[in-house]
């Protein structure tokens, strides 16, 4: 009995009710089709072994599409909630574990996944590399990243949310605060998928730095690339500090210590540091790969080179140098005094100049080009004015004085989701259709593509702009109602039709999947959209060995001086290709780790025990095993060349 | 199709200004220190429009100018390297615009941060405001009274509040008097606000702490100097005394309305200032709320 009322929900309502069927009925359903198309193995051979860079760069991929779905769910409750005064269509418990999820599955387990999804899939491509520096380490960081979000996600139907906010503030996040173990799970799922991360970021480091094609010296790498290293280098600095934070947090839940509670010496805003010396860095982990794909996709349907390639490379390395001194301004309102906001006032705008440098340099790459207005180019060009709104209320968001207004209100809901929306959610989706054909060989349909990027660029503009007019009206944030009287029901309302509009927009993508899937003509080619770098040299789809023969470069935009300008690409022999061999134990780690979370959250001991000596083993098995791979013959490569690119014409 | 958006954009921006006919709160400011803010705020605005503006032009010239339909099939685009001159100017403007906004920013710190210039001369007002799910307590050591989720104050006179919390980390905030300050359990924060004329104001938290988060609000009245002198001894002669006792009652969670006593907690809770900066690390007030 004990045990059931441990794994009940706090809060139960109709719609966790339906989510629980809705759950058992798709496991039941993913089983059920395994076993009888016979897929089992398949699935375990070609995905859940997989060390293939390109795979996991998918899997990351289709878990960030879901993650998406997740979050969206969660805004669109908010919304309906907040649409008119006096709802009653959430409670406040329910609203608080609502917002909380949002956040915390949309930055956590939707911006990074699909950053990284882009990431493991076209660096080692664009740098001529046959995989990652350590491929078994890729597949260890997915299965790690993957296990925690299903941690975080089982919490709603196993125990209670987590409903103190993504940035779980202590002491409200305190077992004195919040008694479900709603934080217990938010602690260990960005605990567990952190670790993933912060592994990914030295394979990254690595693979950029030592893997890199004959004659591709780092100011000869693809923008895309370049954005990659500098936001791998700061999740290396940045995520140590979260995993501590988490560790002290989880000490505080479990073992009673007394970091940042509000008796005993604990620190509450302790807390607030050692979470925004991760969290400021953490949103240009997601924002600077995001301006990669956007510096690809601009150069690319202008038919020109980046302007101002050096200067996109130095204001990358000054914003990742800055992002570390701007943590400050997330409590300005915290009493640090005059001077030290100051100080944080000034950084926090500085950042506005290489940022500003960079839009200024995507606007020159446009002169004097030849621009084709193609999906990916869409949203690029949407994205820089709806982004540039963002970006210059974050620069009245840094006066810190006039802060103390914007601080926790609907303004500032406003700004952060100016940047991230055009920033990081519309490259990716520009992304998602530029490299779809390089993914899968068909092109996703331009049409709907099109409308697509419409609707959900004029709907993010109808749902957050409301947001800085009701700020500065008095509406806080995380309120889960208000009454008639505040007059703020009119902008809530337009928010609440804009979050229809995204809704409409993002339904849209998945049918425009499904259509293409099946009507999209196959044969598209290597090089569908007369691109620049490396990874369109390959087929489409890349085999497994990504470059039958490992090319040479001696430009930002090999191929595109390959194509125009008689630079020979590839050497003419081909050599025996040296690849990994596929691993179980990723997957099996990771496994380990979601059931070391789940017996940590309810403070299982024998199970944690178990789990414990179980990840050791595996290290363990790791370290005394002796894995060689296996080489690809020259006849067997040859032959899957002629077979790929026999099919192209 | 920019011109459009440009429009649209300035189109909505224009309508949902004028149909809400009450100006915004924050930009509506009753006092000195919101006065700062909402300066600051208008001025930033201007600013980040003009910024806003120019890049929508020249985004709008370059998609006119160089879109594909508009050329000849055979035109190549040509490799250009970038130029010294357009980077000084892009990086220039801004740095100016920065250096600007930053030496603003940095006057209105202070000024928010100390006794309104206008009001130096008056002896501010010492409120304490501690915060306990989900209720605010206010203290007037000097009358020697407090009020529970409203707020009684004497227009054209500063004062100094005095933030704590008996719980998670709250925020007080009276849009229209001025900015926000944290409420924290280990230290006293000091907001400096003044009310340049008698009015009712809206006061909230706008830290989120929970489940009361919503209704964790206050009203505030400002009143001349004699109409406060009056009310305070109205108070006096009054309300029930606020004792240890029905304090701790005060301070489980839970929603209570307005009310008023006798006395303040601060003579057997105090708050956690003094020595070490005031950073008592959460330790003082519940040594002596033990020892007495």
């Amino acid at each position: 009995m004990d045990y059931f009322e441990r794994f009940a929900i706090p809060h139960p309502s109709p719609a966790i009710y339906a989510s629980m069927v809705a759950i058992c009925l798709t496991v039941i359903a993913i089983i059920v089709g395994l076993t009888y198309f016979k897929k089992w193995g398949y699935l375990w051979r070609e995905w859940l072994t997989t060390v293939d860079h390109k795979r996991i760069g998918i899997m990351y991929l289709i878990s960030a599409i879901l993650m998406l779905f997740r979050g969206g769910a969660d805004a669109i409750m908010m919304r309906a909630q907040m649409a008119v005064p006096d709802n009653k269509l959430l409670d406040a418990q329910h609203y608080n574990e609502i917002f909380t999820t949002h956040g915390t599955v949309m930055i956590i387990f939707m911006a990074m996944p699909f950053i990284m999804a882009f990431m493991n899939y076209i660096v080692p491509l664009q740098i001529g590399a046959r995989d990652v520096a350590f491929p078994r380490l890729n597949a260890l960081s997915f299965w790690l990243f993957f296990m925690g979000a299903m941690l975080l996600n089982i919490s709603f139907v196993i125990g209670g949310s987590p409903d103190a906010g993504w940035t779980n503030y202590f002491p409200l996040a305190s077992n004195e605060f919040s008694q479900s173990v709603g934080t217990n799970y938010y602690l260990f799922a960005l605990q567990i998928s952190g670790l993933g991360t912060l592994i990914t970021g030295i394979n990254m480091i690595v693979t950029i730095l030592k893997m890199r094609a004959p004659g591709m010296t780092l100011m000869k790498m693809p923008m895309f690339t370049w954005s990659s290293f500098v936001a791998n280098v700061i999740i290396v600095f940045a995520f140590p500090v979260l995993t501590v934070a988490l560790v002290m947090g989880t000490f505080d839940r479990l073992f009673a210590t007394n970091f940042f509670t509000t008796s005993n010496g604990g620190m509450d805003m302790l807390w607030a540091n050692f979470f925004w010396v991760w969290g400021h860095p953490e949103v240009y982990i997601l924002i600077l790969p995001a301006f990669g794909l956007y510096s690809e996709i601009i150069s690319t349907f202008s038919g020109r080179n980046l302007y101002g390639y050096k200067s996109m490379v130095g204001s990358m390395v000054i914003i990742s140098f800055l992002s570390f001194l701007v943590w400050t301004h997330h409590f300005f309102t915290m009493g640090q005094g005059a001077l030290t906001n100051s100080i944080f006032s000034i950084t926090t705008m500085a950042i506005a100049v290489p940022t500003g440098v960079k839009i200024f340099n995507w606007l020159f790459t446009l002169w004097k080009g030849k621009i084709v207005f193609t999906t990916p180019m869409l949203y690029s060009m949407l994205f820089i004015p709806t982004f540039t709104i963002g970006g210059v209320t974050g620069v009245m968001l840094g006066m810190s004085a006039a802060d103390y207004q914007y601080h926790n209100t609907m303004f500032l809901v406003a700004h952060f989701h100016m940047v991230i929306i055009p920033g990081v959610v519309f490259a990716m989706l520009a992304g998602l259709h530029y490299y779809w054909p390089k993914m899968f060989g068909f092109m996703l349909n331009e049409k709907i593509g099109k409308v697509t990027a419409w609707i959900i660029a004029i709907s993010t503009l109808l749902a957050f702009m409301p947001m800085f007019f009701s700020g500065l009206d008095g509406q806080a944030r995380r309120m889960y109602t208000y009454s008639a009287s505040t007059g703020f029901g009119m902008w809530n309302m337009i928010s609440f039709i804009g979050a229809i509009g995204l809704t409409i927009g993002f339904m849209l993508i998945v049918y425009n999947v499904y259509y293409s899937i099946r009507y999209a003509p196959r044969n598209v080619g290597s090089d569908p959209w007369d691109a620049r770098t490396l990874e369109w040299a390959t087929p489409s789809p890349v085999p497994y060995y990504n470059f039958a023969r490992v090319p040479h470069v001696i430009s930002t935009e090999a191929l595109w001086d390959a194509k125009y300008r008689q630079h020979d690409l590839f050497p003419k022999q081909y050599e025996n290709i040296h690849m990994p061999n596929n691993s179980g134990v990723p997957f099996i780690l990771g496994c380990i780790f979601f059931a070391w979370g789940f017996s940590f959250v309810f403070g299982m001991w024998i199970p944690t025990i178990v789990t414990t000596v179980g990840i050791f083993i595996c290290m363990a098995h790791r370290s005394l095993e002796k894995d060689p791979g296996h080489y690809v013959s020259v006849e067997k490569v040859k032959a899957t060349e002629s077979k790929l690119r026999g099919s192209q014409s | 199709m920019k011109k459009n958006w440009l429009k649209s954009v300035s189109l909505f921006t224009i309508v949902t200004m004028l149909t809400g006919c009450d100006p915004l709160l924050v930009l509506d400011p009753k006092g000195p220190q919101a006065q700062v803010q909402a300066k600051d705020i208008m001025l930033s605005i201007g600013i980040m429009s003009f910024i806003v503006l120019i890049v929508f032009v020249i985004l709008a010239y370059m998609l006119m100018k160089y879109r594909a339909s508009k050329q000849s099939p055979d035109y190549k685009p040509p490799h250009i390297k970038g130029s010294t001159m357009v980077e000084i100017i892009c990086v220039g403007i801004p740095v100016l615009i920065v250096a600007y906004m930053s030496i603003i920013s940095v006057q209105s710190n202070y000024k928010v941060e100390s006794t309104p210039e206008k009001y130096k001369d008056e002896k501010p007002l010492v409120i304490y405001a501690s915060t306990s799910n989900w209720k605010w307590h206010f203290s007037y050591p000097k009358e020697d009274i407090e009020t529970v989720n409203y707020l009684y104050i004497p227009a054209e006179r500063p004062i100094e509040f005095k933030l704590y919390s008996y719980g998670p980390i709250t925020s007080f905030w009276i849009p229209q008097l001025g900015g926000q300050k944290y409420a924290m359990a280990d230290m006293v924060n000091t907001l400096h606000l003044a009310a340049d004329m008698p009015g009712e104001f809206m006061g909230r938290n706008a830290n989120f702490n929970g489940k009361g988060f919503a209704e964790n609000t206050f009203n505030v009245t400002a009143v001349t100097h004699d109409e406060f002198d009056d009310w305070v001894k109205e108070v006096k002669e009054t309300a029930d005394l606020l004792t240890e006792e029905k304090f701790n009652t005060l301070l489980e969670p839970g929603h209570v309305g307005q009310s008023t006593y006798n006395g303040t907690h601060l003579t057997f809770l105090p708050a956690p200032e003094g020595e070490n900066g005031g950073h008592q690390h959460g330790s003082s007030h519940v040594k002596d709320h033990v020892s007495q």
